[in-house]
C-alpha cells in the first residue's frame, strides 16, 4: 500500500480497569489493583491500510480498538488521527471525529436493533449528524454493501435476514458517513464459513473504492492473512510483535507468535498437523508476571526475561519484536 | 470391521409451518478406528444426523426412514431401556456442542463425572472416583483437580473434563459436536492433539461435526460434506479435500482461508442455503451452482461411487 503519513498513530496507549475489592481487603491493603487490559501499546495505521491486531481472548485487542475510538477513555497515552490528538478533544470535535471513524462489531445477531427497520438503522447516523437526502444515501450504502435491490431491504427487520446479510447491514451503517477509518472487531467470526469470504471480500472492495483504513481485530490468523497488510500480535495487554503479514507468518520471531502460528490448523490434510507448542492458557491479567509477560510459558526464557520487560524494537525494516533473545 | 452403517436416513421435524426436512436420505459408513469429519454450514443437518444416531432427537423430531446399524445392533428397532443401559454412553458417547458451559456450577467436576459413570455402570462411589482420576490423567488434567468446581477450570480444562466424561465408559465411538469452536487457537491445538492421541492410544473411533474444515483436515481420515440435509460428497480425507468433485465442496474448500496458502481472490458461493421447509426440487444445490443444467432443476442426483470409496451426488459428475 501507500507509504504516506500515518492516518492513525497511537503512542503508549494504556487502559487499566480497577478491580473491585471487598471492604476488608480495601482496609488491609492500600494498593489498588488493576486489570491492565492494554498496557503501553504503540503502532500506526497508514491511509488505505488494513492493520490486523491478533491474539487470544483476554489479550486486550478489543479494548485497544475501543480505546482508539474513545468508546473507552484511555488511562494513558496518545492517539493521533491525522495530526489531531483525539484523547483531549471536546464534545463537538469528538462528534466530528465520530463521523470519520466507525466500528463494526463481532456479532450481527446482537449489534442490530431488533425493533428498527433496516432503513431506520442504516439512516440513524445521518439523522444524528443532520445530513440530508437520507433516502438516496441509504440506498447507496445498501447497494455498496451488495444488498440489492436496496428498496427490498428498507422495511425489513433484522430477524428476517441471515447472518451474512445482517453483517452487510452493519457495514452499510458504518460506511454511510463516509468514514476514513473503521475498527472491525472480529467481523466474520460469528458467520458461517461460506459467508466469511464474501464479507471479507466486501471490506477489501470498499477499501479499494473509498480508501478506507481498517483496524482488523481477530483471533484467526488465516483470515488476517487474506486481508491484512500489516499485523500486530498482542499478549496480555502488550504488543509483542509487528510486521508485514507475510513476513510475520513466514518468519515469526517472538516465541509466542511462533506458537500461535504453529497452532493454526490447515485445510490441507497432507501437510503437518497443528502443534501445541506451549502449555496452559493466558494467565489471569490481574497478577501479571514480572519481566516478559510470556516468560512463564516460554521454552527459551532466561534470567533477564524474568526481570526486565522487553521493549518492542525494530529488528528489520517494519518488523518490530519484544523479546530479549531477539534484540 | 464396519462399526457404523447408516443407510438412507430420513429425519424430519414437525413444525407449525410443516415438516422441516432436516436430514433427507443420508448414508454413511465407518470402520473401526475411523475418524470421520462431517462438515457443512449451520442448519445443514449435521447435528440432527448425529442425534438421530444417538436417538436423542427432541420430541418434534422423528426418524421417518432408513437404517442405522451400530456394532451389529439395529439402532432404530431397539427398545429404549436396552439402548440406555447397553449402548448409549457405554458403546457410543457424545461431546455435545457447548457442553463445557453446561457443567453444573454448584457441584464438583469429579462428582458430576462420577454421576455419569454410576448411571451406566454398577460400581460404588469410591471406585467411580478412582476412575475419574484415571480419566483425568488420560486427558491431561492433574487427578487431584477432580475436586475443583467448574469456575476453577479454564475453558480448555473444562473441555478436557467433558471429553473425560465422554470416555468414562470406554465407548467404541465418540461423537464430538463442534468440540473446539469456542476455544482459542492455542488451546484448540492442545485439544486436537489430545483427541489424536486418544484415538491412537485407545483405538477410538470418532465422528467430528464441525463447520471448520481445517479442524477436520487436522484430525480425520474420512470426510463427508453435507448440504441442506444431504451428503453431497464423501470419501477419504485427502481425496475429498484435495480433489473435491462436487461444486459445493469445491466452493467451500477453495474459499477456505489458510495461512500457508498464497493470498488469493475469493470466489464466494453466491446465495444462501435453502429453507428446509421447502427445499428446491432436483438437486438442492442447483440455485447456487454455477454449473447447473436443466436436469439439476428437476431430478434429484443420487450419491454414486465415482472412484473407489469416493461418493459424489452430482448429475454433472455421474454421467
Amino acid at each position: 500500500m501507500s507509504h504516506e503519513k500515518p492516518l492513525i498513530k497511537i503512542n503508549n496507549l494504556a487502559k487499566w480497569f480497577p478491580v473491585r475489592t471487598g471492604f476488608f481487603q480495601a482496609i488491609r491493603s492500600s494498593e489498588r489493583k488493576y486489570v491492565k487490559a492494554v498496557d503501553g501499546v504503540s503502532f500506526h495505521i497508514n491511509k488505505g491500510e488494513i492493520f490486523g491486531l491478533a491474539g487470544e481472548s483476554g489479550s486486550g485487542k478489543t479494548t485497544t480498538g475501543k480505546v482508539i475510538l474513545r468508546l473507552l477513555e484511555p488511562t494513558a497515552g496518545n492517539i493521533h488521527f491525522k495530526d489531531k490528538e483525539i484523547t483531549t478533544l471536546g464534545k463537538s470535535e469528538m462528534k466530528e471525529f465520530r463521523r470519520r471513524a466507525q466500528i463494526i462489531y463481532q456479532d450481527p445477531y446482537e449489534s442490530l436493533d431488533p425493533r428498527m427497520t433496516i432503513f431506520d438503522f442504516v439512516a440513524e447516523p445521518l439523522i444524528v449528524h443532520k445530513i440530508g437526502d437520507v433516502e438516496k444515501l441509504v440506498t447507496d450504502a445498501l447497494e455498496r454493501s451488495e444488498l440489492t435491490p436496496p428498496q427490498e431491504f428498507f422495511y425489513r427487520y433484522p430477524h428476517e435476514l441471515s447472518g451474512g446479510q445482517r453483517q452487510r447491514v452493519a457495514i452499510a451503517r458504518a460506511m454511510i458517513l463516509n468514514p476514513e477509518f473503521i475498527v472491525a472487531d472480529e467481523p466474520v467470526s460469528m458467520l458461517d464459513v461460506s459467508i466469511r469470504s464474501s464479507i471479507l471480500e466486501l471490506m477489501v472492495k470498499l477499501r479499494e473504492e473509498l480508501g478506507i483504513s481498517y483496524l482488523y481485530i481477530t483471533h484467526d490468523l488465516a483470515t488476517a492473512k487474506q486481508v491484512c497488510d500489516r499485523i500486530g500480535i498482542m499478549y496480555l495487554g502488550k504488543l509483542i510483535e509487528e510486521a508485514p503479514i507475510d513476513e510475520l507468518i513466514d518468519e515469526p520471531l517472538q516465541p509466542y507468535t511462533q506458537a500461535l502460528i504453529a497452532a493454526v490448523p490447515d485445510p490441507d490434510p497432507t501437510i503437518e498437523k497443528s502443534k501445541a507448542m506451549i502449555k496452559g492458557e493466558i494467565p489471569n491479567p490481574i497478577n501479571l508476571p514480572p519481566g516478559c509477560r510470556f516468560h512463564p510459558r516460554c521454552h527459551y526464557a532466561q534470567d533477564i526475561c524474568r526481570k526486565k520487560i522487553p521493549e518492542l524494537i525494530e529488528v528489520k525494516k517494519g518488523h518490530r519484536v519484544a523479546c530479549h533473545l531477539k534484540t | 470391521m464396519v462399526l457404523l452403517d447408516v443407510e438412507d436416513l430420513i429425519t424430519y421435524f414437525e413444525t407449525r409451518g410443516g415438516f422441516v426436512k432436516a436430514v433427507d436420505g443420508v448414508s454413511l459408513q465407518m470402520n473401526e478406528g475411523d475418524s470421520l469429519g462431517l462438515a457443512g454450514e449451520s442448519g445443514c443437518g449435521k447435528t440432527t444426523t448425529m442425534l438421530s444416531i444417538m436417538r436423542l432427537l427432541p420430541s418434534n423430531g422423528q426418524v421417518l426412514g432408513g437404517k442405522i446399524i451400530f456394532n451389529g445392533v439395529d439402532m432404530l428397532n431397539i427398545d429404549e431401556d436396552t439402548l440406555r443401559k447397553e449402548i448409549r454412553w457405554k458403546r457410543m458417547s457424545m461431546v455435545f456442542q457447548g457442553a463445557m458451559n453446561a457443567l453444573n456450577p454448584v457441584f464438583r467436576i469429579g462428582d458430576q463425572i462420577v454421576q455419569t459413570i454410576r448411571a451406566h455402570q454398577d460400581v460404588d462411589k469410591r471406585v467411580a472416583y478412582e476412575m475419574v482420576e484415571e480419566l483425568f490423567s488420560l486427558v491431561g488434567i492433574e487427578p487431584k483437580r477432580a475436586r475443583d468446581y467448574p469456575h476453577e477450570f479454564s475453558g480448555g480444562m473444562k473441555q478436557r473434563a467433558i471429553i473425560a466424561m465422554a470416555l468414562a465408559c470406554r465407548p467404541d465411538l465418540v461423537i464430538a459436536d463442534e468440540p473446539v469452536t469456542a476455544l482459542d487457537v492455542v488451546v484448540q491445538a492442545q485439544i486436537l492433539e489430545l483427541m489424536r492421541n486418544l484415538r491412537d492410544k485407545l483405538g477410538l473411533s470418532m465422528i467430528l461435526i464441525t463447520h471448520d474444515l481445517s479442524v477436520i483436515a487436522d484430525t480425520c481420515n474420512k470426510a463427508a460434506i453435507m448440504y441442506a440435509g444431504k451428503i453431497v460428497e464423501r470419501g477419504d480425507i485427502v481425496t475429498v479435500f484435495k480433489h473435491p468433485e462436487h461444486p459445493y465442496s469445491q466452493g467451500l474448500l477453495t474459499n477456505y482461508p489458510s495461512i500457508r496458502r498464497k493470498r488469493q481472490k475469493f470466489a464466494p458461493i453466491s446465495g444462501r442455503p435453502p429453507n428446509l421447509l421447502f427445499p428446491p426440487p432436483g438437486c438442492r444445490f442447483h440455485p447456487r451452482c454455477p454449473y447447473a443444467e436443466e436436469i439439476c432443476k428437476t431430478k434429484e442426483p443420487e450419491i454414486l461411487e465415482l472412484d473407489r470409496g469416493h461418493y459424489v451426488a452430482c448429475h454433472m459428475k455421474n454421467l
